[in-house]
């Protein structure tokens, strides 16, 4: 019971961090860049006033445009749920592993392609068109990543590796560690839609891709749809967090164990964010044809990284 | 009384009287009476499939039904786990081929085609039972025969049926050919033809006469089973047969090509060296790859589906490729899980792909095109056929809650279990198949969202599309009864463990892969578990909490125009269609799909900078066909042409040419 208490906790949680990690990451972003800035927790007013608005569907559009803001919301939740962020004592360990994780990352991306497909407008086509692209070009790193981290424990399950690597930190800062690390980086700017990959702060229509998929959402829908958006930014950085530093993460249901843990998770994923956000002042999007060029180079980190892990093994 | 020869006796009765009635029947009749006695032969062979996975077994020999061989039959766990799998397809098939083939009496309603549909049930139920070389042959010769016929049935519609036949009919000879020669050469060095005394004496024979046997095998497997470079006649015989003959050999045929590499691979042989599985594994994983990059470029959606069944069908010879090269590298315990993954994917393949073709029937059916720059709109005219080819295309894409991913997540657990024992091979060999099965999903991903999103969402693209209607209720039945399978084999794959255990315990593969679990599928050799059940109920009750929610906090949905810039009103041709779709994935992929573009600019008179018209043209040619296949019918016309000298009419010279062969005839005998 405990468990499904913690797994409730952890979908709140990130639910809860989201917005404010995109305030955040915006507000990092516009002091660098020496502007003065939105407010901290602009991203959730926007939220409670889109969600109060009326969601509108194109005349053209059919059950797939309303399913998907639901559908994306549910699969967001899901990972956030099932992923050991606090705890490696989780009720869904043996019902989902990384596998699973990146699948319902693509059911979500599916669902929204869909959505963009079914306004019959041209940004919508274009839009999913693109996202598709790139979610078939991620999927060979994002595995290899995973092949490379599931070697030391032999599983693929999320909460055996986390533990692992939280019972023992040398295996985490290794040569395997750093390039799966590295790989796994750019596989989750490509999925998160940042920069270099795709702009979310643009409309512009040559280089749209997220934001053209969801032109024509309003009101909750929108809502639903940029709400989930961040938290599947939160769900990344934390799996990043989570798989390669380990540290803090509980491995019991222990009360105090568990709010340390909850308080270093979002200490970890807030500053992933900000350096994430540092780096993109120094960035450009790239041609979207040069993007497979860039994960070609992730996906050799994520070959090496393999070949690493079985030759130190 | 033991259920697999009552079923299997029940399937041929049926088989027979189908037959029978669809020469007699008037046309009225006609396809419902062999729509429903087709789906009987397909329930008895499934009934018997059922029997035989749960623990019976059954042997019998028939020494007087054909003359010198005689016929025998055996069926066992692995020979249950087909028959249930072709049984399945063939019900699916009853039913829908009873809308389908309609009342007309024309195209695959008439007499003759009708006919056939339950001969060809039987006789791919009859190549899992046979239990020597001599029944095999004839049970595969006659499937062969009788789907090329189905093939040929709408010649008269349109020009590309009969090259579609003629291609079929050329590899499927060459492809039993090939096993002819190869089952014969191992008959005779065993020095019996039964299975049986084959598996014996297999374990005593030399590297090359078994390295032959089985590269002359299952080159005549992979051809019928459609894998690349075997794979010309596939997109062909797809997408000119009718739907449900389209249906029968993409989900059920194909598969007794990975049948017959599963028995001779792992039974009758019991393994063989590394090389074997090494290239077995190459050619899974071209398939895999070129299958579906000619699937995310194909705008045809029945020629999409074909290519959909080159690439799953590699990706089962990369599970069984895994399990034969583990196998003999002592790590049985997993490679027990790879040959349950290709298994599984086997009947999840057929689940979907049944689905689909009958759905892309549907279309067809429903509009009268098949291409999807054409098509679009469905979901409105033809909602029933656009949930259930949703349905399939959820399987197809390999996502979590489709039946596909269940099985591509037990290949890629095999594949990803870094077995330290088996060598530098398995190091270097895992992490390339993993990124080939992930690259395929990604991609197949973006096939299917392409296919669901412009064949049927948003605004028809065509005229034809405009004016869909819905099909039938036998239709409909027919695929609904196959997306409920699809269904189960998506949220309880647990329930086929214990069959797939007890197929593999068969096949001396290794322990059982499976460690029971009622929902989750524990395996044994991996310490990995999967609840598909648990996360489907997640998923579906998160998202219908989460929009009923939304509703009750917010306000009432409004529908309007969509932004159209201020231009009026949206026009289809401002929509993204099929090939617009995947023109970046043809870009990123241009090395290899090689498209020949053409671009005709047409200026206005007396200015170069005024363009009149701008004609663009692509065409993608399949690559391995021009480069393999044209060369090789040129050389063939070549040598038939010269050929032609050698019979000019002269008695004269065929007498000349009969002496000589009698005295080389003499000659070989005296040399011996």
């Amino acid at each position: 019971m405990a468990a499904y208490a913690v797994a409730a906790g952890q979908a709140v949680l990130v639910a809860a961090l989201a917005p404010w990690l995109l305030g955040w990451m915006r507000a990092v972003r516009a002091r660098l860049e020496g502007r003065a800035g939105g407010r901290f927790g602009q991203p959730w007013r926007d939220l409670r006033k889109q969600l109060r608005k009326e969601p509108i569907t194109p005349a053209d559009a059919g059950v797939f445009f309303v399913a998907a803001p639901p559908v994306l919301m549910a699969t967001s939740l899901l990972i956030a749920g099932a992923a050991p962020y606090v705890s490696t004592r989780g009720p869904l360990s043996g019902v989902a592993d990384l596998v699973v994780v990146v699948g319902l990352l693509l059911l979500g991306t599916v669902a929204l392609a869909l959505a963009g497909l079914d306004t019959g407008t041209a940004f919508g086509g274009m839009g999913a068109s693109r996202e598709m692209t790139i979610a078939a070009l991620v999927e060979p790193t994002l595995l290899l990543a995973v092949f490379a981290l599931s070697t030391r424990v032999g599983s693929t399950d999320l909460a055996a590796i986390v533990a692992a690597g939280a019972a023992d930190p040398a295996r985490v800062i290794s040569p395997v560690g750093a390039l799966a690390a590295a790989a796994l980086a750019v596989a989750v700017l490509a999925e998160s839609g940042r920069l270099p990959v795709d702009n979310p702060s643009t409309h512009l229509e040559l280089t749209m891709v997220h934001e053209a998929m969801v032109l024509e959402y309003a009101g909750r829908d929108l809502a639903l749809v940029e709400w989930a958006a961040a938290m599947r930014l939160s769900i990344l950085l934390g799996l990043l967090a989570t798989l390669f530093l380990p540290w803090g993460v509980a491995t019991s249901l222990h009360p105090a164990a568990l709010a340390g843990a909850t308080a270093l998770f979002a200490v970890k994923v807030f500053a992933l964010g900000g350096l994430l956000a540092a780096g993109e002042v120094f960035l450009a999007k790239v041609r979207l044809f040069r993007v497979p060029e860039l994960l070609a180079g992730s996906f050799v980190l994520g070959l090496l990284a393999v070949l690493t892990a079985s030759v130190l093994a | 009384m033991n259920p697999v020869p009552t079923g299997l006796a029940a399937a041929g009765v049926l088989a027979a009287t189908g037959a029978a009635v669809a020469l007699v029947l008037p046309a009225r009749w006609r396809s419902a009476a062999v729509g429903v006695a087709t789906a009987g032969v397909g329930a008895a062979g499934a009934a018997a499939g059922v029997a035989a996975v749960s623990g019976h077994g059954w042997r019998a020999e028939y020494p007087d039904v054909l003359p010198l061989a005689g016929v025998s039959l055996a069926v066992d766990p692995l020979a249950g786990w087909f028959l249930l799998l072709t049984g399945a397809v063939a019900v699916v098939v009853g039913v829908y081929a009873i809308g389908y083939a309609g009342r007309g009496g024309h195209g695959p309603g008439a007499r003759g085609p009708l006919a056939l549909l339950p001969v060809f049930v039987a006789a791919m139920l009859l190549v899992p039972a046979a239990a020597d070389v001599p029944t095999f042959l004839l049970a595969w010769e006659l499937t062969a025969v009788t789907s090329l016929l189905l093939v040929l049935v709408e010649h008269r519609h349109g020009p590309a049926v009969l090259p579609a036949g003629l291609w079929y009919a050329v590899m499927t000879q060459a492809g039993f050919v090939t096993i002819l020669i190869g089952l014969v050469w191992l008959a005779a060095a065993a020095g019996d033809p039964s299975f049986a005394a084959i598996q014996d004496a297999a374990g005593g024979l030399s590297g090359p006469v078994r390295g032959g046997v089985f590269v002359l095998c299952v080159a005549g497997f992979a051809a019928k089973a459609g894998a690349v470079p075997l794979h010309p006649w596939l997109p062909r015989a797809h997408a000119e047969a009718p739907a449900h003959v389209s249906a029968l050999m993409s989900a059920a045929m194909v598969k007794l090509g990975v049948y017959g590499i599963v028995r001779l691979g792992f039974d009758l042989l019991g393994g063989g060296p590394r090389w074997w599985w090494l290239a077995l594994g190459a050619v899974g994983m071209l398939s895999a790859l070129y299958g579906i990059l000619q699937a995310a470029v194909a705008t045809d959606l029945k020629k999409l589906l074909a290519f959909s069944t080159s690439e799953n069908v590699g990706l089962i010879l990369l599970g069984l490729a895994a399990a034969g090269l583990l196998a003999s590298a002592g790590q049985p315990a997993v490679a027990a899980v790879a040959l349950a993954a290709a298994l599984l994917h086997a009947a999840n393949h057929a689940g979907f792909k049944a689905l689909l073709f009958c759905g892309a029937g549907s279309v067809l059916r429903g509009t009268g095109v098949r291409d999807l720059d054409r098509l679009g709109g469905l979901s409105r005219r033809m909602p029933a056929t656009t949930a259930l080819v949703c349905v399939g295309a959820l399987g197809a894409a390999a996502l979590p809650l489709g039946n596909g991913f269940v099985s591509e997540w037990l290949l890629l657990q095999a594949l990803l279990h870094q077995a330290t024992d088996a060598g530098t091979l398995w190091t270097v060999v895992a992490p390339v198949a993993v990124a080939v099965v992930a690259l395929t999903a990604g991609v197949g991903v973006a096939t299917f969202v392409k296919v669901v999103g412009t064949g049927f969402l948003a605004r028809p693209r065509g005229e034809e599309a405009a004016a869909a209607r819905e099909s039938p209720p036998s239709m409909v039945a027919g695929m609904v009864l196959a997306a409920a399978a699809c269904c189960a084999l998506a949220v309880l794959p647990a329930l086929a463990g214990p069959a797939l255990d007890r197929v593999t315990a068969g096949l001396r593969a290794g322990p059982r892969p499976f460690e029971g679990g009622a929902v989750d599928l524990r395996l044994a050799g991996v310490g990995s578990t999967i609840a598909p059940l648990w996360i489907a109920a997640g998923v579906v009750g998160l998202a219908v909490a989460t929009a009923v929610m939304a509703r009750l906090a917010g306000r009432p949905r409004r529908r309007a125009a969509a932004w159209d810039c201020g231009d009026g009103p949206l026009t289809a041709r401002m929509e993204y269609t099929a090939t617009s779709f995947a023109e970046p994935l043809q870009r990123v992929f241009d090395d290899v799909l090689a498209p020949e573009q053409d671009v005709d600019v047409t200026p206005a008179a007396e200015s170069a900078y005024l363009v009149r018209s701008v004609q663009y043209r692509r065409r993608l040619p399949d690559r391995i066909e021009a480069r393999l296949y044209r060369p090789l019918i040129a050389a063939v016309e070549v040598a038939g042409r010269a050929a032609r000298g050698l019979a000019t009419g002269s008695v004269h010279r065929y007498l000349a040419y009969m002496l000589a062969a009698l005295i080389l005839v003499l000659f070989a005998a005296a040399v011996r």
